[in-house]
């Protein structure tokens, strides 16, 4: 069908829409290079000034190495968890694994700051507040889910005559699993792995609110930036964070075009 | 024992350590705070009372209400347009716009509001380019109200909007659009009469999903809002952190699981709540 004139209208509109979603956070860059003390936008010269101060500031880098080993940690523990969620659902796959498939999706849903009361409700009989086990645990939760929906999608095109088979030719469960189905879900596993990193990198409502000093996160260093208003080193801290998303987004690009191209072999 | 054992599926004991953490890191506690909504300070209905009692509470909930319904029109309508021109063109221009989609997807929520707050200020790029151009001789007030918020959500909340909506329109089979046109019906008719009511069931998924995502939106609503503009999450983490009133804000927090267990349900009976979030069941 030929596209008519709406269409094409329409067509118009959803590039400037599509452009609106990106474009205001560029203005980060611009910022991040003003040789003033305070955030503005650069006039006549250009310094780099504030990406030294970021790079060289003790409390931006235990920033960033903080939230780098949270997001790795929480990686970790959410892929191997989710992952085992997720054969274990597919196999079962009764109406009660149905349900709890729903049950665990629940903290992808249910909103932020009440994800937030419940953690910092019960993070402080426990004594987790402030403390890396208790921004991990908590971070875990709420990106397992993420990995249980990749995997799911990965097992989906999986062949459960291939786990037969190699129940048949003798191997254990456990060989099974290493040799047979987790090999042919690892764009899923890696997928899942990667969303749960930056869920917990990016992740702020609930790090408020059981987070204090001694543990103090990327998101929640430039919050603190963000509400003070005044700190270019913020603009900087920005324009590295857009670059490394941008770095991910290829990453799972590639990722996925090798996952469709598994599927069609 | 034995006869139990061998009717429970073997694949259970893997389900059950993310299924226990759960159970008792995340669930526990949101039952405790259901529980506290109903017990904090004293007993009864009280929590529940207290949103009648003065104006701020009821004002609170309302403003939510409010830019989480406007939210919600302006992403979908947005979304709408934009699934549309992406099912409706060549897949290599699609590629594109998928690609600019899913980079905003992924961009910091922090990074987000960053800008916005560099663009509407009162000095802000938007302002001083107005202002340069002549088109205006005092800066608009973008933020600190309800204008800058609404901006700063619909501009979140677009993405979320038009993935629902991608799902349901790729599965519609053209044929009967085709068939519309052969007999007889314009463009427009069979936009509005076969097209728009088949991609129903993706408008409310679509719908549902930006509203409860707007419900307990902090970030932006307290940054762009400049405390001017207080909706429920940011006035629950002020009771919490500030005032450690506990009672209230587990009063507040029930109501609005409440809100979206609902929507989740009405959703459930639209579409598969699975294709939603990008998952599958066998």
């Amino acid at each position: 069908m030929r596209p008519g004139l709406f269409s094409l209208f329409n067509r118009a509109g959803a590039w400037v829409l599509l452009l609106f979603l990106v474009t205001p956070a560029l203005i980060a860059i611009p910022v991040s290079l003003t040789p003033k003390r305070f955030l503005s936008m650069p006039k006549d010269e250009l310094s780099l000034r504030h990406f030294q101060h970021l790079f060289t500031s003790e409390e931006w880098l235990s920033s960033f190495f903080q939230s780098g080993v949270i997001a790795l940690s929480t990686s970790v523990l959410a892929t191997f968890l989710g992952t085992l969620c997720a054969i274990g659902l597919w196999r079962v796959s009764s109406k009660y694994s149905e349900l709890v498939r729903a049950f665990l999706l629940l903290p992808l849903i249910i909103p932020q700051i009440i994800s937030a009361m419940a953690f910092y409700r019960l993070w402080i009989p426990l004594g987790l507040l402030d403390s890396y086990p208790g921004l991990i645990l908590a971070h875990t939760i709420l990106a397992a889910p993420m990995v249980l929906i990749t995997v799911s999608a990965s097992l989906a095109t999986f062949d459960p005559r291939l786990e037969q088979a190699s129940k048949n030719l003798g191997a254990s469960n456990w060989t099974t699993m290493r040799r047979v189905i987790l090999p042919s879900i690892r764009p899923g596993v890696f997928a899942g792995a990667l969303f749960a990193f930056i869920l917990s990198w990016d992740e702020i409502v609930v790090t408020l609110f059981i987070s204090k000093f001694s543990v103090y996160t990327l998101p929640r260093r430039m919050w603190n930036g963000i509400r003070e208003n005044t700190d270019p080193t913020v603009a900087a801290a920005a324009v590295v964070l857009i670059a490394i998303t941008i770095i991910a987004f290829v990453v799972s690009a590639i990722l996925s075009r090798r996952n469709a191209g598994e599927s069609r072999s | 024992m034995n006869a139990v054992a061998r009717h429970i599926h073997p694949g259970w004991a893997i389900i059950a350590p993310l299924l226990v953490l759960v159970v008792a890191l995340y669930l526990g506690p949101i039952l405790n705070i259901m529980w506290l909504s109903v017990t904090d300070p004293e007993p009864g209905l009280g929590n529940y009372r207290k949103l009648f009692e003065g104006d701020t509470l009821l004002r609170i909930v309302w403003t939510t209400l409010r830019i989480c319904v406007i939210t919600t029109v302006f992403s979908v309508t947005l979304g709408y347009s934009i699934a549309y021109a992406m099912v409706h063109c060549h897949q290599r221009q699609k590629n594109y716009m998928l690609t600019l989609l899913l980079v905003s997807f992924w961009i910091s929520i922090l990074v987000r509001t960053f800008s916005w707050l560099m663009l509407l200020g009162r000095n802000g790029l938007v302002n001083n380019t107005l202002e340069t151009l002549g088109l205006i001789s005092a800066p608009i007030a973008f933020m600190r109200n309800e204008l800058g918020v609404l901006i700063g959500m619909v501009h979140y909340m677009i993405p979320y909007a038009v993935l629902p909506l991608l799902v349901s329109m790729q599965s519609l089979d053209s044929r009967v659009m085709d068939a519309s046109r052969n007999l007889g019906a314009s463009g427009s008719q069979t936009f509005w009469r076969i097209y728009l009511p088949l991609t129903l069931p993706g408008i409310v998924a679509s719908t549902l999903l930006v509203f409860i995502l707007s419900l307990g939106f902090y970030v932006t609503p307290a940054v762009l809002g400049g405390g001017k503009v207080l909706m429920v999450a940011e006035y629950i983490s002020v009771q919490l952190l500030v005032t450690l009133k506990w009672g209230t804000a587990a009063m507040l927090a029930a109501l609005m699981l409440a809100g979206v267990l609902a929507m989740l349900w009405i959703m459930s009976r639209f579409m598969k709540l699975s294709a939603v979030f990008g998952g599958s069941t066998r």
